[in-house]
């Protein structure tokens, strides 16, 4: 089998997982002359846009699309009937090189199925990584799928190439995970996150990146996960849980949401349908709002919930709090101002800054790029007061939901 | 009127030179006429030269904001941008604070045309596309780009750093960048025919794009938003998008119309690989036991259950909580904080930690997620019940003399009821199986004590309750 035909069918099989990034690493150049690459520390450069919308930053493949284990929800599960492919290492290291020096990608992003057993398979993959390192001094972004329960040694020496490492926890529930991946061992995934960050702490601990010896560094971007959302009956309040669980007890830089898509070949056990995409940006939105905004899990859903799918989850809570408004734009703390509908990160930064000298108005809104409909009837502006009674009306969610149309009579 | 003529599109140096003058002179935005040499505003330059200002030494002081906006404003393609920039100067002059001002609108127009020239260089860093001339080591790299903005100085270091190892050119209409493999260098625009057509790489390349694209999640306006048309004409993929947008529903639609295939049965599984060896003793088959316990629901959020460690002839049993953060995430009791006061305050009342077992009352960390980190939470009564059997089996496992308590948590557990520490620490009490037990404070306590003077005095009391189970130990040790 030819290389191309090879990557056709380990890029395939790699599409599934959600994770794309190459942000939060390292700084990192080849202006010493020797090798090749560069990593931005703090945003991932995105070269390319397939037509999902998603963004194409690494090479993403797997190293092998055999896999022992019989996942349901997962394309290359071993009683799949799909044609499979495995690289060797030269050519998964002459590709990436190849592909870099086009500027295509930003580096790897490599995983693979389980084949004989984890530290096998955790070799073929470090070995990879370890050969664009040392013989090409490549210094690109890396980031390797991490086999659970592989040998310590090889974790450590994922860490010492790769910038990120993940694990995907793949089921928001431990009951889902047993019912689809029989073989999948939710514990032990865990275990290995747990070791992760045990060893991502004594790294930050020894030190800056500069003064930190090279046996020392270790995943400077990080562990991620994914969960697959849509195959299982999880609410998105559980689904939530187990993120911000996640993050508290891993340090994970990011959980990735996975809508299930329906798969080729796909187990007779599985709903056949297209992927709940919305539902999927809801739990982005909700995400973002844990990890940026200061929102509690429990703020954003109620137990055993889910998340509306008609308007943003943070419109949702304002809404569900309209005791706490209107608030005075001029006067509220950052806090408070975080919670107001239509308001980013940077928007209430720029509105900190600018009300030390002058007072905002309602003209202003455009400026400080905040939209109006979804923010005037929770704030107050110099010349802007809501009426009292709108706030109240029980209609105003209908503001806004997308317009409702007519259904057409067919003539 | 005052009539500025700058060297290039990008001369950043001459308008700040220009403009500083100006201000100095007190000479009003309005007038002041900006043009580039050799640019069409310069066609309607008056013939008549502008009456010379003096260059005074004179300075002012600036906002360092300013300074980063100006220098990426100034490379936008609008023609009134010095003109904009001379505006927001001179009134910041006497008003320094206006920089921070996101929505006076000189600001916001200044941020807005900043923001457009930092994309535009982003995009240019994303989408460039190198295309090889020559093989192997006689290899050079070649791209054809068309930037919005007079970019191509912001931007060429970028690839100067990246690609350091190789010969690279970037063409484009305004100017052209080049890597020698030492030094960058510029030469004037051309025009793309001047540019290679093709790469050898370049139908792997689409093979990829077409293969890592989802045709169940078709999002095309998504796509648009970060990857805008303008940019496609110079991208090797572009030329299948529209393909492949065209045939995903089709595609979907037989991914969800195909039948489930017969599985395919391979002929031997190997073993699940993530469950872990069977035990090999008693001890051993105890602690696999416990990994899959589920008394209570507090194995839901925890890593993992922490169990007992230590050598099965111990006489010593330290019982403590709970694991915390640490144990939790190395799956090893007293290895965190309280654990290193523990290994200390036992080193210093003589007692060998390798010959004693350590073990916890409750075996999964108990917490609740606050952002980044974990809060630790007391085990309720119910919890404490439900890990008992753990700790029964584990003492007729080991058979210990004595059994140390250390905090509420842990007496709870060995006299199975509530038991102040306060009323029993410090003495040797007899068990009704005839074991010995001894209370104290749990080493986590000693962390937490805000007065250091406390915490010395509680700390030499937590060594001499060690020193009893010393004692003991000694003597048996003395005995075997």
């Amino acid at each position: 089998m030819d290389v191309q035909r090879k990557l056709e069918i380990l890029a395939d099989a790699a599409k599934y997982d959600a994770s794309c990034a190459s942000s939060g690493t390292e700084k990192r150049d080849s202006s010493d002359g020797k090798g090749m690459g560069s990593t931005a520390p703090g945003m991932g450069i995105c070269h390319s846009y397939a037509p999902d919308g998603r963004c194409i930053s690494l090479l993403k493949v797997l190293f092998t699309n055999a896999c022992n284990y019989d996942c349901l929800y997962c394309v290359n599960r071993a009683s799949s009937n799909v044609p499979r492919a495995r690289f060797t290492i030269d050519e998964l290291v002459k590709l990436t090189i190849d592909f870099y020096r086009r500027n295509y990608i930003e580096g790897l992003f490599l995983s693979s199925g389980i084949i004989r057993n984890p530290d096998y398979t955790m070799e073929q993959v470090v070995s990879v990584a370890r050969k664009l390192r040392e013989e090409h001094h490549f210094r690109g972004y890396i980031h390797l799928k991490t086999i659970p329960e592989a040998d310590d040694a090889l974790i450590a020496e994922a860490g010492k190439y790769a910038d990120r490492l993940s694990i995907n926890i793949e089921m928001p529930e431990e009951t889902s995970l047993q019912q689809f991946a029989p073989e999948k061992d939710v514990r032990a995934i865990r275990r290995t996150m747990g070791r992760l960050r045990l060893k991502l702490d004594e790294a930050e601990e020894g030190g800056t990146a500069k003064t930190k010896t090279k046996s020392q560094r270790f995943a400077p971007a990080g562990q991620s996960t994914q969960m697959i959302v849509g195959a299982d009956g999880a609410s998105d309040h559980t689904i939530l849980h187990t993120s911000s669980n996640l993050y508290g007890s891993y340090r994970l830089r990011r959980v990735y949401y996975s809508a299930f898509s329906p798969i080729p070949d796909a187990s007779r056990a599985l709903p056949l349908r297209a992927p709940p995409l919305l539902r999927e940006h809801r739990l982005y939105q909700a995400d973002w709002l844990m990890r940026f905004y200061g929102f509690d899990v429990g703020e954003i859903v109620d137990g055993g919930a889910m998340l509306p799918l008609d308007i943003d989850p943070k419109l949702a809570w304002a809404l569900r709090h309209r005791d706490r408004f209107p608030l005075d734009v001029n006067r509220a703390s950052r806090e408070e101002l975080l919670r107001v509908p239509g308001f980013g990160t940077k928007a209430v930064e720029r509105i900190i800054a600018t009300r030390r000298t002058t007072t905002i108005r309602l003209s202003d809104l455009a400026r400080l790029h905040v939209p109006r409909n979804k923010a005037l009837p929770f704030i107050v502006l110099s010349d802007h007061r809501p009426s009292p009674h709108r706030l109240d009306e029980v209609r105003l969610i209908e503001r806004f939901k997308p317009k409702a149309t007519q259904l057409g009579l067919g003539f | 009127m005052q009539y500025i003529t700058l060297d290039t599109e990008t001369d950043f140096d001459g308008w700040r030179k220009a403009a500083r003058t100006l201000v100095l002179h007190h000479v009003k935005p309005t007038d002041v006429t900006w043009a580039v040499q050799g640019g069409e505003a310069e066609l309607f330059a008056p013939s008549a030269p502008s009456p010379i200002l003096e260059v005074n030494d004179g300075t002012f002081n600036v906002s360092g904001k300013f300074v980063d906006l100006a220098q990426a404003a100034i490379l936008h393609r609008d023609p009134e941008r010095f003109a904009i920039l001379y505006r927001l100067l001179f009134r910041l002059k006497d008003n320094h604070d206006l920089i921070e001002v996101a929505t006076d609108p000189d600001v916001a127009l200044v941020t807005v045309m900043a923001r457009a020239v930092h994309r535009d260089e982003h995009k240019m860093h994303a989408f460039v596309r190198f295309r090889e001339i020559g093989r192997e080591r006689a290899a050079h790299y070649v791209a054809w780009f068309e930037p919005e903005h007079y970019i191509v100085e912001l931007a060429a270091p970028f690839f100067a750093k990246r690609f350091a190892d190789m010969p690279w050119s970037i063409l484009t209409p305004d100017l052209c960048a080049h890597w020698d493999g030492h030094a960058l260098s510029f030469t004037p625009g051309v025009s793309k025919s001047e540019a290679p057509g093709e790469d050898r790489l370049e139908e792997t390349w689409r093979r990829y794009y077409a293969s890592i694209f989802n045709p169940a999640r078709l999002k095309v306006k998504a796509m648009q938003t970060e990857m805008p048309k303008k940019y496609w004409r110079n991208l090797p993929e572009a030329s299948i998008i529209r393909p492949l947008i065209e045939d995903a529903e089709r595609m979907t639609g037989a991914m969800i119309a195909n039948a489930a295939t017969d599985p395919h049965k391979p002929q031997k599984r190997p073993e699940a690989p993530m469950k872990r060896k069977l035990a090999a003793d008693d001890l051993e088959a105890l602690r696999e036991e416990a990994a899959h316990c589920r008394a209570c629901h507090l194995y839901k959020d925890a890593t993992q259950t922490v169990f007992g460690e230590g050598p099965k002839n111990a006489n010593i049993m330290l019982v403590g909580e709970q694991p915390g953060d640490k144990e939790d995430l190395a799956g090893h009791p007293f290895v965190g904080p309280a654990g290193q006061m523990l290994d200390r305050a036992l080193a210093e009342a003589g007692v060998d930690r390798k010959k004693v077992y350590v073990t916890n009352a409750v075996k999964h960390f108990k917490f609740v997620p606050r952002g980044k980190i974990r809060l630790h939470q007391k085990p309720t009564t119910p919890e404490i019940r439900a890990c008992r059997q753990w700790y029964e089996r584990e003492v007729s496992a080991i058979q210990p003399d004595l059994i140390v308590a250390m905090g509420a948590t842990a007496a709870q557990s060995v006299f199975g009821k509530i038991t102040p520490i306060g009323k029993t620490r410090g003495r040797v009490i007899d068990l009704p199986d005839g074991r010995k037990a001894l209370v104290t404070v749990h080493p986590s306590y000693l962390l937490r004590l805000p007065d250091p003077e406390a915490k010395v005095l509680e700390y030499q009391r937590f060594v001499e309750d060690l020193k009893i189970a010393a004692a003991l130990q000694r003597k048996s040790s003395r005995a075997a």
